[in-house]
């Protein structure tokens, strides 16, 4: 009972972290019909800057309080994302908007190579220790079970992001306008909204999830290396696709539904396989995931899209 | 043999005739220069012929049906690790080479139909992704496969392949003519690789013009209409696959006969991405595309790593950026820039290959 519990509270964090991540991916995709490749290396940007600026504000103000500094370098390196969001957007996405079908995807997988190559270069690499400003002493709610303050604020901070997300997509008149752009390009401009900015805003905002979602990741496990975002990344897409791809709900769904399938997959596998397969086989879960839901549900979850519209 | 001409700027399209004997000049000599900057860069050469099979088989995949598989590297890693299975003490079997290759070649194929029914449906982007993690699957397999029962060896690789042996022939050793005269090991590599890259492009050639080529390119450019014309394209895609598998299969064997040892991080997903940048850069389609791009793709960087180090030694003091991230940087460069400026690649595919051209050729349609 305690390995299900502490599975179950693993996943929930691992999963929080996918579905913010897989909300970039969903958003894109519902908006462009395009696999944003380099979304996942947005992550690992968000990290390393967040870090870099840690690092800075270690030397310059030795004495600051933890929650200032994680609050300042969240507040460097979500604009750095969202900068960095808009220039991919601007100089690559948007001039090949109507290309064949796999310009655009090729072009995302070497952008997203392009970052990792920038990101070694800059930061090399090896692996960096993150600091984990918020304190990682696990409480034991049940006994047995360890949850760290770490995990809650992951849990409770991404939960509020979507939540705000949800408000700004469906209450707002931006949020009428990317709905509108996704459903059709066309009438959406013949209506008046500058379908050019909604994208750019689509993709920026993107960004900014996936900053916060590096942060968190980088001080769920305290390290940080310049390839960290990849996986993440498809896992997140897995998750996009599992809730059905191009639904809000459905990324936050698919996410925490990866996320513990992940976990406990990781846990139980040993016992499944009778001793054949162990933990480090974790990764397959997420492909296994994506096949299966491709072949056997391609709208996800929750989700109306059709797989063939590629 | 037209498209082959096409390599060749300006000639090509004057005097295909020329450009073709040109072609197979430049590749019996390719050795023979290369060996008088170092023995280096024969190996190098070698190399680039290996990534000449893999990107013709991409290509038949990609190019010709119009499947983007970026988990193509599983097969070239399947045909490696069945080399090395068959042929190494690892196991202590040492089968002669002629049973290895056919059996890496059929493993491979079987292992592309085995990734190609699931993903009959899927199109695009999500085939795309699927056959990513495809490819990710087998590589934490050969990773973690060594145990409760060592069967890949895990992430240190299997060491000591046998190598390649022809008629009681061994490839690995410099053949000595007279007493001071030998021809290096490097250099039979060079030319049984060659044989098999030429036997491989009249294959590949062959087809594209012939049924199957032709109703690849009608389910590439629209599936519906190919489906309502009759084309049966799941065995097409199938056969697609396999086919593209069995290229990477080989050019696996000949890698691990070649290299003597493999390991999973020759089959990273940067491994399936640069093939994947070479068929593109090259031009899609297009059989002399595949083969400039993958010979400009992987002998660039190891230009780059003999020029740019001691370039930035002398400038800087010391080496700023290391040959594997320049090789990093160019590849995606290479994608990004030439899916913005360029994205029918450095020779676009001859529009005589489009099943409409060819059906107009033959009066069928106006």
């Amino acid at each position: 009972m305690e390995i299900f519990l502490q599975q179950l509270v693993n996943g929930l964090v691992v999963g929080s972290v996918y579905a913010l991540v897989a909300l970039g991916y969903t958003m894109v995709y519902g908006i462009l019909g395009l696999i944003n490749f380099a979304h996942g290396d947005l992550v690992m940007v968000g990290a390393m800057t967040a870090l870099q600026t840690m690092l800075f504000l270690m030397g310059a103000a030795p004495g600051m309080s933890p929650l200032t500094m994680l609050t300042l370098s969240l507040a460097v390196a979500i604009p750095v994302c969202m900068m960095l969001g808009y220039t991919m957007e601007r100089l690559a996405y948007r001039r090949l908007r109507n290309a064949p079908r796999l310009a655009p995807l090729i072009t995302a997988i070497g952008m997203s190579f392009l970052l990792q190559t920038i990101a070694m270069i800059l930061w090399g690499r090896n692996y960096h220790t993150f600091p984990q400003l918020v304190s990682t002493a696990p409480l034991q709610p049940v006994a047995g079970v360890f949850v760290t303050p770490i995990q809650v604020t992951i849990v409770v901070g991404s939960a509020l992001i979507m939540a705000a997300l949800i408000v700004l997509v469906t209450k707002t008149r931006l949020g009428r306008a990317m709905r509108a752009t996704a459903e059709n390009h066309r009438v959406a401009a013949l209506m008046g909204v500058d379908t050019n900015l909604i994208i750019a805003l689509t993709f920026v905002i993107g960004a900014a999830l996936a900053a916060v979602a590096g942060v968190m990741y980088a001080s769920n496990y305290g390290i940080a290396h310049y390839g960290m975002g990849f996986m993440p990344g498809l896992k997140a897409f897995t998750a996009a696709v599992l809730g059905g791809i191009g639904n809000l709900g459905g990324a936050m769904l698919g996410g925490i539904v990866l996320g513990l399938v992940e976990s406990f997959g990781a846990g139980y596998i040993e016992h499944m396989t009778f001793g054949l397969l162990n933990s480090s086989y974790q990764d397959i879960f997420a492909f296994i995931i994506l096949g299966l839901v491709l072949i056997f549900r391609p709208t996800g979850l929750l989700g109306e899209r059709v797989s063939d519209r590629a | 043999m037209n498209e082959l001409a096409s390599a060749v700027p300006w000639l090509g399209r004057r005097n295909p005739q020329a450009a073709r004997w040109l072609i197979v000049i430049v590749a019996i000599a390719a050795p023979l220069v290369a060996v008088l900057f170092g023995r280096t860069w024969v190996r190098v050469l070698d190399f680039a012929l290996l990534y000449v099979m893999l990107a013709l088989g991409l290509n038949l995949v990609v190019g010709f049906a119009g499947l983007l598989d970026l988990g193509y590297i599983a097969f070239y890693a399947v045909g490696a690790y069945t080399a090395a299975f068959l042929a190494s003490p690892h196991f202590g079997v040492h089968l002669p080479f002629w049973i290895v290759l056919p059996v890496a070649a059929g493993f491979a194929a079987l292992a592309g139909i085995m990734l190609g029914f699931p993903v009959l449906r899927l199109r695009g982007d999500y085939l795309a992704i699927v056959t990513l993690g495809f490819g990710e699957i087998v590589r934490i397999f050969l990773n973690n496969l060594n145990y409760p029962v060592n069967i890949t060896n895990g992430p240190q690789g299997i060491n000591a392949l046998d190598p390649l042996v022809l008629f009681g022939w061994d490839l690995s050793r410099n053949l000595e003519i007279t007493e001071n005269l030998s021809i290096n090991s490097l250099f039979l590599y060079y030319y049984f690789f060659l044989a098999c890259v030429a036997g491989s492009i009249v294959f590949i050639q062959r087809l594209q013009v012939s049924r199957v080529g032709r109703a690849w390119a009608a389910m590439r450019d629209d599936e519906l209409a190919a489906k309502a014309i009759g084309i049966n394209t799941r065995n097409l895609k199938l056969l697609a696959f396999s086919l593209g598998a069995t290229f990477g299969g080989v050019a696996g064997g000949l890698f691990g006969a070649f290299q003597g040892f493999v390991s999973p991080e020759s089959f990273s997903l940067m491994e399936s991405i640069a093939v994947l940048t070479m068929v593109v850069f090259g031009g899609m389609g297009n059989v002399a595309g595949a083969i400039v791009g993958a010979l400009i793709l992987s002998a660039l960087p190891e230009i780059l790593r003999h020029l740019a180090v001691p370039l930035q030694q002398t400038l800087f003091g010391t080496v700023l950026l290391d040959p594997e991230v320049l090789r990093m940087l160019l590849l995606s460069l290479a994608m990004i820039l030439m899916m913005l400026l360029k994205p029918a690649g450095l020779i676009p595919a001859h529009a005589r290959y489009s099943h409409v051209e060819h059906l107009k050729r033959h009066g069928v349609s106006r």
